[in-house]
């Protein structure tokens, strides 16, 4: 039974980390940038939420839509000002400035909300399932970060596939030149990108710190680098493979912390990371790319 | 162009009179990145002190100056530097540990006095005449928690939960573990945690449950320790807990729900819901200023300045004494007198550094302390 | 291409490297002048050292990105094995050499012994991925190196060394010492390093690249970083020559590591985050990829930056932040840069 429940802990946190990882592999599909800022826009969704639920007194439920409103705009925002004038410039180039940009966000909430923790009102409170004589307990919050992330994950898919936009953001991903040849809108596609990535963050940073309820201006940036790692982990640029990177990366680093050790924990998270990029080198679920010549 | 030089000179004379009979009072802390809180809180209690004993307008006056290290020892080494280069004639060290070892080698090394708020390593003062202390030395709250836990016959079988790349966490688990079979307690669990992985404790927390640990020992800051209790709760275990003075802040957490902490017991020497006058005044004017409430760190750079002040008095220093000059006459009257302030009363330091005061034992109920006693 | 062109391409590249040296010579000696006439002031001082470490990482990581052109994450893992295996060395020699340049010499090399090691060991599966991936699993192996380190217990007794993981079970004799503390690090480090020790170390490294890079191998590097698929088929022994640039990279990132922890009287692993990685990365970067001595400015600039931001207190972070994506944005928007080259009256005609 102890089992089960590291198990059921480490799908909790491995949803959290596959909700981030999918704002990542959304953004890095289309624009072949690791968007270091990721994580704290986390950040920022999370203090928006905490701000309206706990000094104006709005609904949990509403204050996530407002989150997600304000971080899309940040999104598009950040992607106009900093990394818009880079695309033509070497990817390394524009990293660097999406770790400024990390930087900037970061120090901005330090100067803006202090740097006391802060203690997250649930967005469900702190009860929980028993079952099995109470042997076995999932706490709400487990149970809605699990639900809505598989929600989120089949309405990505769907859109990727099915809309005309995520139509649009495919081709971009492919080759953004024969895109705009074909009447697409490259830089709005790429903005739109952002905007679902960050309202994506939103929602991650409400649930992360439901689940894990202290936030602080840095409250987002190693959940971020964990998620990223997520996100190769289960083949970068692919939607199930954050989905399904997330979750195992969660489930290893607790079972690791449970039956390894718990000092070393990360370097076991990171080790198997690395073997399996040895045996498949573009991730679990990733597209193995034809070299052409 | 001359007028405007001419008043440019006058400025800087004015304002040179205006702080020649200061002391210029120097430190470092994190003021920005993740162990921000800190830095801040010491600085912000550092800055009451001084400003209060200035509006006092005694003979001693204080210029106080804090510069940003982000918890980092290079960067505190830089911070140290930039405070001696604007004329630092007496120093308050780093208000982190790590940190605070590399500038404390720099006050050695230059002769110029230091009184650390906050950072609690023995490391800080080992081999260095002319550092000191204000909070607790790690090992001795390992052993006084020890202590208290076995005397007091709180718990037999103990577990300890501690931050693995945090030394000060470290530091105190180090001595707790090592002096626990003395006081007849038995350590059934021991699991640890770090940066990056400091979110979910169910593992550590299975583990103490399943070894029916009666007692959890946090040798670890109040926000951690936040997400500990809460999980506990969430999966129905409650044993009794235990914190250092890391602890102290948990109350005062936005947001916090203090029914968590009911019960929990906790070594402290501040507390910033104490009926003293003394304590009333700092946490009102603290609360006026920063909209928050003191934690220990505020109070314990409070006390450095006020420490200061007694002894640069007794020791009839005048702010044109260099660092070196001040840097023996500190080192004598820290070793020789007694200081009252809001982290204790009858403050003693000893030879090496380190202060001797008495821990209060603190126990959270109905979201207050209440004294163990 | 003529012969005339090639033979002006490799006077302009000779050109190039001599001034390097040149502009590293006379900074070294202005500042050596500058800080004996006490005229630097404490602030320069101190930073004199770490920034040598800091150009010194710039340069080693400038041949895996910029001239191999694989983007490497984990770069201050090496630091750390160098800074680590470094001040152990120099501690238990503390009894045996007396005269401390020596035993920092000793200490830098056996520094970059540890980490030509480490980064051999960990070229094996690293150098077998291309991109992204390569880049991830760098990262993945400087969070071990950190890790690993954090737990890492080492004492040295009349019996000789012990060691041990996760906790402090070397049961050192009476009067046995313990170097390595885990999370504690090590503390009490003699500052054994110098400014010339620093200098010196830069110009070895710079020596180092420069020969390899305008040799046999050097045209292989970058063989390969221009074109993998026709170097490979040309019959360069790709694995070889990413292996032979990687070590020698670790290597020197090992000695700058030992120089850097010196200067400071403690060391813990954790300074050498994914964080202080990120930070060498963005002075290859901001200098130009294979642009060794725009890398040294950049490590000049950079380290300095936010000491000299002081004056704006809380807001100092939030400036640097700002001045970061400023200057990114400047150095590689086409239509920004175009703009500034206006406004520079000395440019050049040809440039125009």
């Amino acid at each position: 039974m102890t089992f089960l429940n590291f198990f059921i802990s480490g799908i909790s946190l491995g949803s959290i980390y596959a909700i981030i990882a999918l704002g990542y592999t959304m953004v890095y599909g289309i624009s072949k940038m690791l968007n270091f800022a990721h994580g704290d826009v986390i950040m920022v969704g999370a203090y928006i939420c905490f701000y309206a639920v706990v000094r104006y007194g709005l609904n949990p439920f509403l204050a996530v839509a407002v989150a997600m409103v304000l971080c899309s705009v940040l999104g598009i925002i950040v992607e106009g000002l900093a990394y818009k004038p880079l695309r033509q410039a070497p990817s390394l180039a524009v990293l660097i400035t999406a770790i400024g940009m990390s930087y900037f966000l970061q120090n901005t909430a330090l100067l803006l909300w202090s740097s006391n923790p802060k203690v997250f009102p649930s967005v469900v409170g702190r009860g929980a399932f028993h079952m099995f004589n109470g042997n076995l307990s999932v706490s709400h919050i487990t149970a809605l970060t699990i639900i809505v992330c598989l929600v989120i994950m089949v309405a990505l898919s769907l859109f990727v596939s099915k809309t005309k936009m995520g139509k649009a953001m495919r081709a971009c991903s492919e080759d953004k030149g024969a895109a705009q040849l074909m009447g697409i809108n490259v830089n709005a596609t790429i903005s739109m990108t952002f905007a679902i990535g960050s309202g994506l963050a939103a929602i991650a940073g409400a649930l992360l710190c439901s689940a894990y309820p202290t936030l602080m201006p840095t409250t987002g940036s190693l959940p971020g680098i964990k998620a990223f790692t997520a996100a190769v982990f289960g083949g970068i640029g692919s939607i199930p493979g954050a989905f399904l990177g997330g979750l195992m990366l969660g489930v290893i680093e607790i079972f690791a912390k449970a039956y390894i050790s718990s000092q070393l924990s990360d370097a076991v998270v990171f080790g198997v990371l690395i073997v399996v990029l040895l045996v498949k080198p573009a991730g679990l679920l990733g597209k193995m790319t034809q070299e052409k010549v | 162009m001359k007028k405007v030089l001419v008043c440019s000179l006058l400025v800087l004379a004015m304002s040179a009179s205006a702080f020649g009979a200061a002391f210029k009072i120097g430190g470092t802390g994190p003021l920005t990145g993740g162990a921000a809180i800190y830095g801040i809180a010491a600085m912000r209690g550092a800055q009451i002190a001084a400003e209060e004993i200035n509006a006092l307008g005694g003979d001693v006056q204080f210029d106080l100056r804090y510069e940003d290290d982000t918890h980092d020892a290079e960067k505190a080494v830089n911070a140290y530097n930039a405070l001696k280069d604007w004329g630092m004639q007496v120093s308050l060290g780093s208000v982190t540990s790590k940190p605070c070892e590399a500038t404390a080698a720099e006050n050695f090394a230059d002769r110029i006095f230091a009184l650390t708020p906050s950072a609690s390593s023995a490391a800080v003062t080992e081999g260095k005449d002319n550092v000191f202390q204000m909070c607790f030395v790690d090992p001795n709250q390992g052993t006084a928690s020890a202590q208290y836990i076995g005397e007091k016959g709180y718990a037999k079988k103990v577990a300890v939960i501690w931050k693995n790349d945090d030394v000060y966490s470290k530091g105190v688990r180090d001595t707790f573990v090592e002096s626990a079979g003395k006081f007849g307690l038995e350590i059934v669990s021991e699991t640890a945690f770090a940066d990056g992985n400091d979110t979910d404790f169910s593992v550590q927390l299975t583990d103490a449950k399943d070894k029916g640990a009666e007692l959890v020992f946090l040798p670890m800051y109040y926000q951690p320790a936040s997400l500990i209790l809460a999980q506990a709760q969430a999966m129905g275990y409650a044993p009794k807990w235990f914190g250092i003075d890391g602890m102290d802040g948990i109350l005062t957490m936005e947001g916090f729900d203090k029914s968590l902490a009911e019960g929990v017991m906790l070594l402290t020497p501040f507390n910033a819901d104490a009926k003293d006058e003394k304590t009333v005044k700092f946490v009102t004017e603290y609360q006026k200023r920063f909209g928050e409430i003191p934690n220990q760190f505020a109070a314990d750079g409070y006390d450095c300045v006020y420490a200061y002040c007694q002894a640069l008095t007794q020791a009839k220093a005048t702010p044109d004494m260099d660092a070196e000059t001040l840097c023996p006459k500190m080192i004598e009257q820290f070793t020789t007198m007694t200081f009252n302030g809001l982290t204790g009363e009858n403050v003693k330091w000893s030879k090496n550094g380190e202060v001797t005061k008495d821990p209060k034992g603190m126990v959270i109920k109905n979201g207050a302390y209440v004294g163990l006693d | 291409m003529t012969m005339r062109r090639l033979i002006n391409l490799k006077r302009a590249e000779a050109r190039r490297i001599y001034l390097t040296y040149a502009i590293v010579i006379a900074a070294y000696i202005i500042c050596q002048v500058m800080s004996s006439t006490k005229f630097l002031s404490s602030s320069m001082r101190g930073m004199l050292v770490p920034i040598c470490a800091y150009m010194v990482m710039a340069v080693s990581l400038n041949l895996v990105v910029g001239i191999l052109g694989e983007l490497s994450l984990g770069h201050a893992g090496f630091m750390s094995v160098g800074a680590f295996s470094g001040v152990a060395t120099a501690i238990l020699l503390q009894g045996f050499i007396p005269f401390a340049p020596v035993r920092l010499a000793i200490a830098m090399i056996v520094a970059a012994v540890f980490a030509a090691f480490a980064g051999f060991v960990i070229g094996i599966p690293v150098l077998r991925l291309k991109g992204d991936y390569l880049a991830i699993v760098t990262l993945a192996f400087g969070e071990i190196i950190k890790s690993i380190l954090n737990n890492f217990y080492l004492g040295v007794d009349s019996q000789g060394l012990h060691f041990s993981m996760l906790s402090d079970t070397t049961r050192l004799l009476p009067g046995g010492k313990l170097i390595i503390r885990g999370p504690m690090g090590i503390s009490g480090i003699q500052k054994i390093a110098t400014f010339p020790a620093g200098f010196i170390l830069l110009m070895i490294a710079l020596m180092i690249v420069f020969n390899l890079v305008n040799s046999r191998s050097g045209r292989a590097f970058m063989a390969i970083r221009d074109d993998r698929i026709a170097a490979e088929s040309i019959g360069l022994d790709i694995t070889k020559y990413k292996m032979m640039a990687f070590v020698m990279s670790a290597a020197l990132a090992g000695s700058a590591g030992a120089l850097f922890a010196m200067n400071y009287s403690t060391i813990v692993a954790n300074k050498f985050d994914f964080n202080t990685s990120i930070l060498i990365l963005v002075f290859v970067v901001l200098g130009g990829q294979g642009n060794m001595l725009g890398g040294i400015i950049a490590a000049a600039v950079l380290t300095i930056l936010p000491e000299k931001l002081r004056s704006f207190s809380e807001y100092r972070m939030l400036l640097y932040a700002i001045v970061l994506i400023v200057m990114m944005l400047a150095t590689n928007n086409a239509e920004i840069k175009e703009f500034l080259s206006r406004l520079n009256p000395f440019r050049h005609k040809e440039e125009a």
